[in-house]
């Protein structure tokens, strides 16, 4: 048998072959040979049904075995594919946390070293006014002389460091690169597996029709009641701009809460 | 003026912790979830409470309505730092006895916004 086609096409051109002779037999009242041309049509059909089974069952196995990101993990395929999906997850988690924490920790650094700067150069500010308007005494400048020095020097060691600083800051960010990367393959892996899921549950379907089980709508609907989470939270809106009960800014937060009294 | 940052990611705490310092708050303390919170607030004379609404074991929801219920506590002034935005969450915090809410992402002026709105209010 042929099977480049669907499913369908495939049983209706093995019932289209065996039809005529079917026909012929019923016509003729040869009722064993009715039986023996009913059962190669039943046994075609069982056949392409296994066989579209098997196939779909290989493209689902295919579509998560293809999902193997790091060729340099030499476990990589031993290992359960969606356990290696949610591990790579937890690296993104792991990366964002470092690089966040990594800028806070510098921001952190930061921040006393441009302290020191504003805090001294406006000490330093009056200081200096007072001299250029003469208001100052020549011992009093001679205190201020060293200190305007060492306001300079470490000025110039500060921002080195700030500048390096920065530069740690902006590094820090190649998280993005990777971690990007990695949630595009754990995206791809989900696609293919929904629409190998997909194949299935069509499949199944057929599988019913061929096999004449029907399911009652409201056993297929009668799903388990779902539990109010809303305590738990539900996380990040992803389409907050697409939803009617969201919102989607701070400003759209104040309009409700004006609107209830606050 | 002691402050409580509840929220269960490190990186937000240590960014809520910065912003309120840049703000003059530097007495701050930082709790992971509610069940790890409410006992701080129970013992340490916390006059201000920012909490994050989604946290295991115990929610931010969960820790304001335990705050209210408590005498000592009820009138503590809380303010919520979330991601959830439904209009619904927003109004169960409101009926809940929250001083402020601000969505995640946010800025540091809408922080600073938020808690001078809420000192306002409390000390007027």
């Amino acid at each position: 048998m042929e099977h480049k086609n669907s499913t369908e096409a495939d049983f209706a051109s093995a019932v289209a072959l065996h039809a005529p002779q079917l026909q012929l037999s019923l016509e003729q009242g040869d009722l064993q040979e009715v039986t023996r041309i009913v059962a190669q049509i039943s046994q075609a059909r069982e056949s392409i049904l296994y066989q579209e089974v098997g196939r779909l069952t290989r493209e689902l196995h295919s579509a998560i075995v293809d999902f193997d990101i790091d060729p340099r993990n030499p476990h990589a395929k031993e290992m359960s594919q969606i356990t290696d999906a949610s591990e790579r997850l937890q690296y993104v988690v792991k990366m964002t946390d470092q690089a966040a924490n990594c800028a806070i920790d510098l921001v952190e650094a930061s921040a006393p070293l441009v302290n020191y700067i504003s805090y001294e150069a406006q000490s330093l500010m009056t200081e200096w006014q007072r001299f250029m308007r003469r208001e100052m005494k020549a011992d009093e400048f001679r205190m201020l002389a060293p200190r305007i020095e060492a306001f300079l020097g470490r000025s110039l060691h500060d921002s080195d460091q700030l500048s390096a600083n920065l530069n740690e800051i902006l590094m820090a960010q190649g998280f993005q690169d990777l971690t990007g990367q990695v949630i595009k393959r754990v995206m791809t892996l989900i696609a293919d597996v929904e629409s190998n899921l997909l194949k299935l549950v069509v499949m199944a379907g057929q599988v019913d029709r061929a096999v004449g089980i029907e399911h009652s709508i409201e056993d297929l609907r009668k799903k388990p009641a779902i539990e109010n989470k809303s305590n738990a939270g539900e996380g990040p809106q992803i389409h907050a701009d697409k939803l009617e009960n969201v919102v989607t800014d701070q400003v759209d937060v104040d309009d409700l809460l004006s609107s209830l009294g606050f | 003026m002691k402050i409580l940052i509840v929220d269960d990611f490190s990186t937000m705490r240590r960014i809520i912790k910065n912003l309120l310092r840049d703000l003059g708050f530097t007495n701050t303390a930082e709790a992971d979830d509610g069940s790890t919170a409410l006992p701080m607030l129970q013992s340490g004379n916390f006059d201000f409470l920012v909490t994050d609404w989604n946290m295991p074991i115990m929610s931010g929801i969960d820790l304001l309505r335990q705050v209210r219920a408590d005498d000592k506590l009820k009138h503590l002034p809380v303010l919520m730092v979330t991601a959830e935005a439904k209009r619904d969450q927003i109004i169960e915090a409101a009926q809940a006895g929250v001083n402020g809410y601000v969505v995640k992402p946010f800025t540091a002026q809408v922080l600073k916004d938020k808690i001078d709105k809420i000192f306002e209010r409390v000390n007027g």
